[in-house]
């Protein structure tokens, strides 16, 4: 008799298809965030399945920070030709050049923190009532409470105080005019299930997620991509140098981090992170400004 | 690929709930099963380490590990549900850690809706105490399949056989009148790791299990209904486009049983009859689905079919009613209104309901069923008669978690208020 059993990504799959069409069930005008990072990538790879062979009932929202990987822009274009998904793109510059957003100053300037005021205009422009999102209980112990439909009030804000339970697999969209939600459907994933689906589903990804040759400075610790954006300080522009690396999570240019790292394929990339002793957001700098830097920001409507 | 990398994708899925107070060790335990199957990164170890260092403790506090939100690492206690992740070559852990007090019954209640498996923690010294029986009751009301009762702190009362026998006896003693079916009893020491991840050199009388070696081989194989077939539907399928013009496909997850391309199959609430013609996941066609996959099906007729409804077996109906009595559990400051109205959401139809009658409320200390004062609020359950605007397809949450649960829905705020299981 054959066991009628899923494996841990079947059975995460299952779920996230399930969430995702709940969402194109309960709400009218749902978007998905797509920022180019594998998980935005494999969120789109299960919004593909979950309604094929219709197609993804619902636009790609893009933050544009204007301080991206090239590379992350040459795979949006080409995922959105290849999936005819409608694309749409928030600029923070659009937000700077408005006054809702203020450019930060000085060496570790970043557009990082920009992203939401961006998000929530584009999010208030686009009358989009549901949003969907690829972030991971695992990656940040704030995000470890958060639910797969997650209440945002009409300012966009967060109260993690007081959350809607969440039971079984009964999500409850309802909301008030001018209300929206925020979801989450790889809640329960981590980053090697997102490595092993990527495996398991031979879905392609971009370049700079595997080993290459970049030119690299070195700044608290960490390394980062030499770019047009940062302003370097004398003793940082002594530790520039051609390396070996890849992006184990992929931001803006100006918060990302890269390692070291020879893995060209995916099979190598999942046996580095399992035998890596540092979590992917132990090179973001974003989360390392204070000890409740990531629940402010979500507070405030981040990601 | 190597068997290495099949192996990495032939995991298996455990969801478990860890109930508990801060006294009881919880935080530790979870803390000390992380970090003994080696699921803490250098930078966590480093975080926490400077914490401790910061709190002026001794020792580095594994229990910092699962401090989640800012309130919580003021007071110094776990308020919501926090979901924790860890993998062994075996398989991937899913953890909800929910806080044990009384007033966080509605926390537990929602962690353990999911769970396969609830370890109970009982402090070593002060034996089974309320507190216990209240977990014990929740775990087996939510129909959690697996119970492991931790017996903690033994290094407190030098790791005597005596005081394990006692616990487990007492437990064995009151957990008779519960329906719980697979009970596990290991002594541990967290603190230290005794009977954690590795075996106790100090207990060398326990010649059962540790808690990991459980977690890892306990059967979950059968914690789904596999024998009757329930396909709520959840969204319908219309490409419209040139290579899929007639396509008519129905989304929606397995919520019990299987089912295979050529059923006969019934539309609830309509009661036509029709065949599976295909069954898709993606661009795969497949033979069969059983829960809890996530598929679309396509049917032999074109039948007015929308969200709510729900396809089962022919000759194996679930039950059709307006009036329906449940356990529910009450999640909001606003007590149960008799006669109140609510929206129910149950598998993915909508309808709007009254409640009629709180027939009796547990307390949940005693096991008491309290039929005088019968009001029913935050973190109380009680047993409610509802009567809903329309027909609801269900079975009983003991045969089917999926279609005997539900939850209610305040009109005026949208909060989810209850949780309901289909008696």
């Amino acid at each position: 008799m054959a066991t009628y059993k899923l494996n841990h990504l079947q059975g995460l799959e299952a779920e996230a298809i399930h969430v995702m069409r709940e969402v194109a069930a309960q709400f009218e005008n749902p978007v998905l965030l797509f920022s180019g990072g594998k998980d935005s990538i494999v969120m789109t790879h299960l919004a593909m399945k979950a309604f094929y062979p219709a197609s993804i009932p619902f636009p790609l929202l893009h933050i544009d920070t204007g301080h991206n990987f090239p590379e992350t822009i040459v795979y949006r274009d080409r995922l959105v030709a290849r999936t005819g998904a409608k694309l749409v793109i928030g600029h923070v510059q659009d937000s700077i050049d408005r006054g809702t957003a203020v450019e930060e100053k000085g060496y570790n300037a970043s557009r990082n923190a920009l992203q939401s005021v961006t998000l929530l205009e584009s999010i208030a422009h686009g009358k989009y009532d549901a949003a969907l999102g690829g972030g991971r209980r695992d990656e940040e112990k704030s995000r470890a409470k958060e639910r797969f439909f997650s209440h945002r009030d009409e300012f966009g804000q967060w109260d993690p105080k007081n959350q809607r339970p969440e039971l079984w697999d009964l999500y409850n969209g309802r909301k008030h005019q001018g209300e929206h939600f925020r979801v989450f459907p790889i809640s329960n994933w981590t980053e090697m299930d997102v490595w092993q689906y990527i495996l398991m589903e031979e879905i392609p990804m971009p370049s700079i997620y595997f080993t290459h040759r970049r030119l690299c400075f070195e700044r608290s610790g960490a390394l980062y991509s030499y770019s047009e954006f940062m302003n370097l300080r004398d003793s940082e522009k002594e530790t520039l140098r051609e390396m070996q690396v890849r992006f184990r999570t992929i931001g803006d240019m100006t918060c990302t981090g890269a390692t070291v790292s020879n893995a060209s394929t995916v099979v190598e990339i999942i046996e580095e992170i399992a035998s890596s002793r540092v979590t992917e957001r132990g090179s973001r700098q974003d989360d390392k400004r204070g000890e409740a830097a990531m629940e402010d920001r979500k507070k405030l409507g981040y990601f | 690929m190597t068997s290495v990398h099949q192996g990495y994708l032939n995991m298996e899925l455990l969801r478990f709930i860890t109930a508990g107070s801060v006294d009881d060790g919880k935080s530790t335990l979870i803390g000390r099963l992380l970090y003994d199957s080696k699921s803490i990164f250098a930078d966590q170890m480093e975080a926490i380490e400077l914490a401790s260092f910061r709190k002026g403790e001794e020792h580095v506090n594994l229990a910092l590990l699962t401090d989640g939100l800012r309130a919580e690492r003021e007071q110094g206690i776990t308020i919501d549900v926090a979901y924790r992740y860890f993998a062994t070559p075996k398989r991937k852990f899913i953890i909800a850690d929910t806080p044990g007090h009384i007033q966080y019954t509605r926390n537990m209640v929602t962690g353990a809706s999911t769970a396969n498996l609830a370890i109970v923690l009982v402090d070593a010294r002060k034996g089974v105490v309320e507190q216990t029986k209240r977990h014990a009751y929740i775990a087996s009301l939510l129909q959690i399949p697996h119970l492991v009762v931790c017996i903690n702190k033994m290094d407190l009362v030098d790791f005597a056989e005596q005081t394990y026998q006692q616990v487990k006896h007492d437990f064995e003693n009151f957990a008779s009148k519960l329906a719980i079916n697979d009970v596990h009893f290991v002594p541990i020491c967290a603190l230290e790791g005794d009977n954690v991840v590795n075996r106790s050199e100090r207990m060398k009388w326990y010649g059962g299990s540790t808690l990991m070696h459980i977690l890892e081989n306990v059967h979950i194989g059968s914690d789904h209904n596999h024998i009757d077939a329930r396909f709520p539907v959840q969204y319908v399928l219309r490409p419209m486009n040139t290579a899929h013009h007639d396509y008519r496909g129905y989304a929606g997850r397995v919520a019990g049983g299987i089912f295979r391309v050529g059923d006969k199959v019934a539309v609830l609430p309509s009661g036509f009859t029709t065949r599976v013609k295909g069954i898709h996941l993606g661009e795969r066609e497949l033979s069969e689905a059983f829960a809890p996959m996530s598929v679309a099906l396509t049917l032999e007729d074109d039948i007015g079919i929308s969200r709510g409804d729900m396809l089962v077996r022919v000759n194996n109906r679930p039950q059709t009613g307006q009036d329906i009595d449940l356990m529910v559990c009450w999640m909001d400051e606003r007590p149960l209104q008799v006669g109140g109205r609510y929206v129910v959401r149950h598998t993915t139809s909508d309808v709007r309901c009254i409640i009629l009658e709180v027939t009796y409320t547990m307390d949940i200390n005693t096991l008491q069923r309290l039929e005088e004062g019968r009001s029913i609020g935050l973190n109380d359950i009680g047993r409610v008669r509802i009567r809903a605007t329309g027909p609801l397809c269900f079975d009983s949450y003991r045969k089917n978690r999926a279609t005997g649960s539900l939850i209610i829905i305040d009109e005026a705020t949208n909060r989810t208020v209850g949780a309901g299981m289909i008696v």
